[in-house]
Order: C-alpha cells, then structure tokens, then sequence
C-alpha cells in the first residue's frame, strides 16, 4: 500500500491500523441513495465481435468522416438519413427508440471510449472488456460478478443476485456471486407433466441435478408467462440477429421486473465483426443495430415503472478502423461508443473528448483514438446505482485500475 | 457440486465401463456380457486395429477432404465470394441499381456462415457422430473428444477453420491418442488450423528478413498457449521471457498462402524468410539455430518436463473420474507418463486399470457432447435431419462442436454443466429426441439394456409409471443414472 511508503516514521502497528481504518472506510459502500426508495437495477449488454462506433454514432459533423467512413458512412440526408443527437453526431436510422430515449434525456453516448486494451485479437479483449482486469489472461470472473460480491451479504441487490441471459454464463457475470440463468425458448417444451416425474424423481434419488432443474424451470416460467409464449416466437440461432436480441431482452425485462427478481443482469450479443459488407443506414450492421433498439425497446416496455430506476449500458471489446478495408468492411481497431440507456441515466449527452479523424489524429493512424476508458463509465455506473466506492471499484472490481476515475454523473 | 448422496457406495462396473469410460449403452447390446468383465470390454477396444481413425475407406467418409484440400476450397470460395461483392459494389455505383427492389435485401439475407465452408463442417461433424455412435463402447472416441478439446481450435476464428476443423482433429489428434503425447503435440503444432487459430500464421521473427523488410513482428499467441495450455500449464515455472523466447523459434511457423509461392496452398510450410535467426534459450536450455528444428527441440523437450506430465494426468483423471481426482490416481498417471515417455496407449490402460476408476463414485455430469451422443445412441438417430438436429442442440447447451469460447477449450467440471438453463435445456432435448424415437420398446427391455441392474427402484418406477413409452424414454434420458458418470 501506497499508505507504507508515506509515513515511514510510524511504527508498524501504527501503520497496521491506520492502514486498516482507512482499508474498512474506503470499502464500505455508500449507502446516501437507500433512504430515497430507489431500486436501482444495472443491465450490461456485451456486443462480441467489436461494434463499429463510427458506423453507429456517427461524428456527421467531423469533416474528415465522409471520407473515412466511405459508402457506409452516416449521413443527414439520403434515403436513410442518420438520427441527428446534437449538432455533430447522428445515430444509425436502425435505432429509433434510442434516438427517441435521447431526445427524452433517457439515453446517453459515450464516444472515443475504450478498455485499457491496445491490442486487436476479439479473444482477449473480450477477456478483458468482461473480466475487468488489466490485461488479457485466464479469467474465470467478471467484474460485474465481482461488483455483486462486494456488496454487503444480505443486501437486497446482492441477495437477489444476477441473471445471465444465454445458453452459456458470459465471463462478465462468471464468479462467486450467484447468478440464475435463462436463454429464450430454442426448442419445443415437453410440458409440465414430464418436468414434474422428472423433479420428482431428482428429488428423491439427486437432490444436487434437483435443486439445478427446479431453478432452470423457474426461470423459465417467470420469463414466458403473459404474452411471452415460447411457440409464438422462437429465434432461429444464437443471439446474433435481431429477433433473437429482442426476445433475450424480453425474458430479461420480465425476470428483472419482479420484486424478488434480480437487479443485475447480463446478455451477450454476437456478431458484431463486421470486416466484409458492413453496410451503413442499411445492411448488416443496421439489422443488428436494429435488434439492440429492439432490445433497449423490450427492456423499456418490460420494465414498467422499474424503467425509470434501471441503467443499461452497452459495451464491446473494441472498435473498428477508421477507414474502411477493401472489402466494404472494417478491421479492428481500438475507441468505439459505450451506448447508455434507461430512466436511471442523464441523457441527452453525447460525452466525448473528441479526438478528430484527420490521420495523424488516429490512434497507430488507424483507428478512433481512445480519449474515454470504458471502465471509468462501469465505475461511474456501480458507483451511482450500488454506492460502490473508489477503492472497491478500483481494487476489487477492475484490479489496478485505481488511477481510472470514475465517470460521475452518468445517472440522474 | 456436492456428491448425490444416492452414489456414495462403488458403482456399477457397468456403468464405470459403459458411462465413465465409454460413450454409453446401446439398447440390444449385451449389458449381461458387459457386466461380467467390464474391464475387458474396454480393454479390447484398445486392442482394436486402427480404431481411433475415421476410415477413409468406409464409403460414408469418402467425402471428406485432407486438411490442404478442404483449406484450398475455402481460398477459392473466399475469392469467389469477394468476386462477387465486387461485382455487386460495382452494380451499386450505377444508380438504376440501387432502385432494384431485390438488390439491397438479397445483401441482407446472406448466410452468417458462408456455404462452403458450412458444407465441410457438416460432412465431418456427420462423419465423427457416425463414429461416435456406432463405435462400442466408446473409449477411443471419449480420448479423441479429450485431446481434441485439450488441443481445441475454433471454428468462430475464420471460415477457414471451420473449413478445417474436422481434418485437424482426423489428422493431428486420431492417429496419436494410443500413440506418443508427443508425436500427438508436433502433429498439432504443425497444423495449418492450429497456426491459424492461434495466429502464428502471421508470427514474423523481428530480426528475420520479412520482419526487417515489413517492419512486423511477433505474435506470441501460440508459445504462450503451448506453455499455458498444451504442456506445462500456468504457473509452472516458465517467465514472459520464455513466451518470447519460444514465440521467436516458432516463427516462420506457417500456412502457404492462396498464391501458393512457398508450397502447395494450404499446407503447413516452414518461412525461413520470416524465421527469428540466432540461438535462444527456452527454460534455461540454449537451442542453436536450427530452422524449423530448432522449435522441434524445444517442442520436444516440453513434452517431457515433468510439469506436462503432472498437467495433462491431473487433466485427464479430472475428465475420467472426478473434478477433483484422488491424488493417487494422478500420481500413477504422472509415473506411467513419465515411464513409458509420454505412451497414451499405456495411460489408456492405466486408467482402466486404476482401483479410483472402480470404486469413486460417478459424480461428474456428462458435458453437453456426451450427452447427445449418449441419447443418440440409447434413442437412435433419426435420418434425414443429421447431423444438424444433433449440432443445434450442442449449441443451445453450450457446447457447440470444435468451437470453445478460448483456446482453454470447453469446461470438463460439473459445476460448468450443471446449471439451470442447461439442465433444463436436458429436458427439452430429451423430450423432443423421445418424441423423435421410430421404435420405443418395452420400458423393462430399454432399462435392461441401457441402465441394468443397477437401476433405482425411484428411477425404475419413474419409467413404468409414465404416461406413454415417450415419456418413458425421456425419463430414462434425465435419470440420474443416464446424466450422471
């Protein structure tokens, strides 16, 4: 600690226990926001395969754009117009609703942001994007699992633990914290009568595959009640198109929004690395796009009055080159857009320190220059919503990243 | 995960032969012949000639394609399809184009995984189910699923991995599992699908002639997961600067390019121009220059250092008896490992051959491919709609055939498995493969031939009770007995 190299004068004991004073301050969560009834929820949306963020948000203002960005490039006029947000940026025609919430001061956008990683393989900047740490590795959890742990045991965030959307637990949430899972209807269900013999029969001869199943048809019950039917829509493949997107968001929304439900969740989207046929206001980017709307749209609806306190936030590990490549596509690069939406943000905003696009301003003159760290708008978001400190934050949640402020101010 | 306390006496030697060991019961085989000298009946699929390959004579497989020649149709469908972007970018400058109700949709509605390469990945995913069902018991094919996640690649990567995948596992993963962990390791190193995977494709030592002309350089990738994963394990004693060091001999590590100037396209080739020149040191040992022998000493040499032989027989106890084996148990496969210099014939019958295989209880969960598999082969396949009824279902639990989230490959811990969505995805799948099954015969005679004598009178009377020969059969697929192993 850097306390030790300060006041070498002081015993040891004396050290010890100033150390330990100041350890049990800065970790001890703020609680100023309980007494005001809110019952905040945070949703993190990870994009797998690096999201485009010029081709997203686009810096319609920049001169340099147009030329960069080429034929798929966003503009305010054409057959497609871009979604304008302020005088310099407009967002993807594929994203109505996340135009609407910012115009309703509901969604913000945080460009030229990226993680502490400078490298470009999708493998580890997930890693590091979803586990938090400083650098690529093996990580067997996320920050978000580890932000729920830090939490006082018996603290009703932390009791209701968190939700992983998918057939698989993305890394993000991965840890000791418990965590229930759910994946939208895929296959036909065989129906109660065969869930039950079979719940019976776990429970007298494996209580441990018992204690799993019943958990597994919770879920699902909670997720497909009302109109929520599971022969009605069934996504055709994993979560990297549109349909699929909408309806993970569903079951989450519908999970999240009862009182006993968790008030974090994660969800994972594929399919982001587009390198060939990206397409602009239309085409392939502009369909996913247009599923994370739909997704921010079912979350909103689902929700209800549980909206107004949620935070949803939308990461991915890197962005994409500046320029397009030869195949109407991009390559990875490095700053992108943090995408925030929910009654619990500030919005209205497009925060950004904006590096330009002229070749010199480009990060290795190539991509979008990180001026924003990702992890400091995570901080800013545990920070506001959960009264996780610095320290926590800074330690415990993304290890080493003590000198990464928190971005304050993101939530109303 | 806790022990089920229904386990805590010996299991079935049955069971440990046709669950633990093996890809499960068949219904007609002979489950009394089993019980009477299970130990035998694995041993002699060992014994079998050439029993881990996917024979290029049987006519089914006549189909599949070598590695180079699979990775060359990949090259060529690239070209093709970046031939016709082209034209279609091109038709998109003429402005009547754009007015064509069916241009911009047909761009649309490309296929997320391009056809060719969707082709080959389905004709040798079809050729490993066919081997995985009609083989007996299963031993082999439960060692090749081992080392080829041990040694995984992913078909996410590229299109040309997807391409590949299968003949990277028929090529340098099936001819060695009874064979050398060595010979196994430099198969797979030289691999086109393991070079391109884990990026040493475009490793270019930094002192070496294209690294001096391209200004580019190293890509670490590859030594790191051969040190981390393939043979030592983290934490074993290596430092970054032996990743460096190993990632500087196994530059020019390489596949031939499409233009095919080094060799034929698609095949392993040695880049001398892209080779690190000079001596390096790897674990305190200096290995002379040596071109491509010079990584070949050094591959050599780590599969002997004892901290592979302790990760990979931790490794494979862990898959065969439980998620935290008997310390015994992985102290015998070390000594035999180590002994007989790496000989997996000879760690095969060790494990069978260990008291901890017969006497620890089958507290581990089948993983999601043993599963299916397992199902198929108690419920049979059903024509028409293979391979892709069995890949969907892999995919929806999470373990979608040669493509692991990282180079670590799947889980092989139950706490991975046993989780609410998965089970109950279980139940889905076995459901819908009860609903799917041609001819279900009488429950007593399934139960006979796929769980025996062993069976729980709870599980039993689940099965007799049930309200059709269907749920019958989806009752036996989620009995402990069946999930468990």
């Amino acid at each position: 600690m850097s306390l030790l190299c300060e006041t070498p004068s002081l015993s040891r004991r004396a050290v010890l226990m100033t150390g330990g004073a100041l350890f049990a301050w800065a970790y001890l969560p703020r609680f100023a926001r309980a007494a005001d009834k809110r019952d905040p929820r945070l949703i993190v949306i990870v994009l797998r395969g690096a999201l485009d963020g010029l081709s997203t948000v686009g810096p319609v203002g920049d001169p340099d754009y147009a030329g960069l960005h080429g034929d798929i490039a966003l503009s305010l006029s054409g057959a497609n117009p871009a979604l304008p947000l302020d005088g310099f940026f407009a967002v993807n025609p594929a994203m109505p609703v996340f135009a609407r919430l910012f115009k309703a001061g509901r969604a913000a956008v945080v460009h030229a942001a990226a993680t502490g990683y400078r490298e470009r393989s999708h493998f580890d900047g997930q890693d590091v994007l979803e586990s938090g740490l400083p650098g690529p590795g093996n990580a067997t959890t996320g920050w978000l699992n580890r932000a729920l742990a830090s939490l006082p045991a018996g603290e009703r965030v932390a009791r209701l633990g968190g939700l992983a959307v998918g057939p698989s637990t993305p890394l993000v949430i991965r840890g000791g914290a418990p965590v229930l899972g759910w994946a939208p209807q895929a296959l036909p269900t065989p129906g109660d009568a065969l869930a039950e013999r079979v719940l019976d029969l776990y429970n007298h001869r494996d209580p441990v595959l018992a204690a799993v199943l019943q958990k597994g048809l919770d879920a699902d019950r909670m997720a497909l009640s009302d109109q929520l039917d599971g022969k009605t829509m069934k996504p055709r493949s994993g979560l990297d198109n549109a349909a699929g997107m909408r309806q993970s968001a569903q079951g989450a929304a519908r999970l999240m929004a009862a009182d006993d439900g968790p008030r974090i969740a994660a969800l994972a989207f594929d399919g982001w690395d587009t390198h060939v046929n990206e397409g602009g206001a239309t085409g392939r980017l502009a369909n996913l796009l247009g599923g994370l709307d739909g997704a921010f749209e079912e979350l909103e609806k689902g929700l209800g009055e549980r909206w107004r306190d949620t935070a949803v936030v939308a990461i991915t590990e890197f962005g994409r080159t500046a320029r397009i490549n030869g195949t109407v596509g991009t390559d990875h690069g490095t700053g992108t857009v943090v995408l925030l939406a929910g009654g619990a943000i500030k919005g209205g905003r497009v925060i950004a320190d904006w590096p330009g696009l002229k070749a010199a301003q480009l990060y290795e003159q190539r991509d979008l220059a990180p001026t924003s760290d990702v992890r400091a708008v995570l901080k800013g978001l545990l920070a506001d919503q959960f009264g996780l400190s610095p320290a926590v934050l800074g330690d415990k949640v993304f290890p080493e990243s003590a000198a990464v402020k928190p971005m304050r101010d993101l939530v109303a | 995960m806790a022990a089920p306390f229904a386990n805590s006496v010996s299991p079935d030697p049955a069971l440990v032969a046709l669950n633990r060991f093996g890809l499960g019961a068949k219904p007609g085989a002979e489950f009394g012949k089993i019980a009477a000298d299970p130990r035998g009946y694995l041993e002699a699929e060992l014994k079998q000639q050439d029993i881990a390959l996917i024979s290029p004579d049987d006519p089914r497989n006549a189909g599949l394609l070598d590695s180079t020649a699979a990775i060359q149709a990949s090259m060529a469908a690239a070209m093709e399809r970046k031939a016709a972007r082209d034209k279609k970018a091109a038709a998109a400058m003429q402005p009547m184009a754009a007015d064509d109700p069916a241009g911009p949709a047909a761009t649309q509605a490309k296929p997320a995984v391009p056809r060719v390469e969707a082709d080959i990945y389905r004709d040798e995913a079809q050729a490993r189910f066919d081997k995985a069902l009609t083989t007996a018991p299963g031993f082999v094919e439960r060692l090749v699923g081992f080392w080829s996640n041990h040694f995984c690649v992913s078909v996410a990567k590229a299109p040309v991995v997807r391409a590949c995948a299968g003949a990277f596992e028929r090529e340098a993963i099936r001819p060695f599992v009874l064979g050398r962990f060595a010979d196994m390791l430099l198969a797979v190193e030289h691999h086109p699908a393991m070079l391109f995977y884990l990026d040493n494709r475009q490793s270019i030592g930094p002192d070496s002639r294209a690294g001096k002309r391209r200004g580019r350089g190293l890509n670490e990738n590859l030594a790191r997961e051969i040190l981390e994963l393939h043979t030592m394990g983290v934490g074993s004693g290596y430092a970054q600067a032996d990743v460096t060091s190993f990632a500087n001999m196994l530059t020019g590590w390489t596949m031939a390019g499409r233009e095919g100037r080094l060799r034929e396209p698609g095949s392993f080739v040695f880049n001398a121009n892209a080779h690190q020149p000079g001596q390096a040191v790897l674990l305190g040992k200096t290995y002379p220059d040596g071109g491509m022998g010079q990584a070949e000493a050094a591959l050599n040499d780590i599969a002997r250092h004892p901290a592979t032989a302790q990760h990979i027989a931790t490794k494979l106890a862990r898959h065969f008896i439980a998620d935290d084996p008997p310390e015994a148990a992985v102290a015998r496969l070390v000594t035999v490992f180590t002994k007989t210099d790496g000989d997996l014939r000879a760690i095969a019958l060790t494990l069978i051959d260990m008291p901890e295989a017969w006497s620890t209880p089958l507290t581990k969960l089948r993983s999601p491919l043993d599963f299916v598999v397992a199902l198929r082969r108690a419920a049979g396949a059903t024509a028409g709609n293979e391979p892709q009824r069995s890949l969907r279902w892999l995919s929806v639990l999470g373990e979608p055939l040669w493509r692991p989230p990282g180079p670590n490959g799947f889980s092989d811990r139950t706490d991975a498995w046993a989780s609410a969505e998965g089970l109950k995805t279980r139940l889905d799948i076995a459901w819908q493969a009860a609903k799917q099954a041609d001819d279900i015969g009488d429950p007593e005679e399934m139960l006979a031939s796929l769980i025996g004598t062993s069976v729980s009178t709870e599980t039993r009377q689940a099965i007799s009770r049930a309200e059709s020969r269907q749920q019958g059969l989806a009752l036996l697929l989620m009995a402990p007995e069946f999930q468990r192993r």
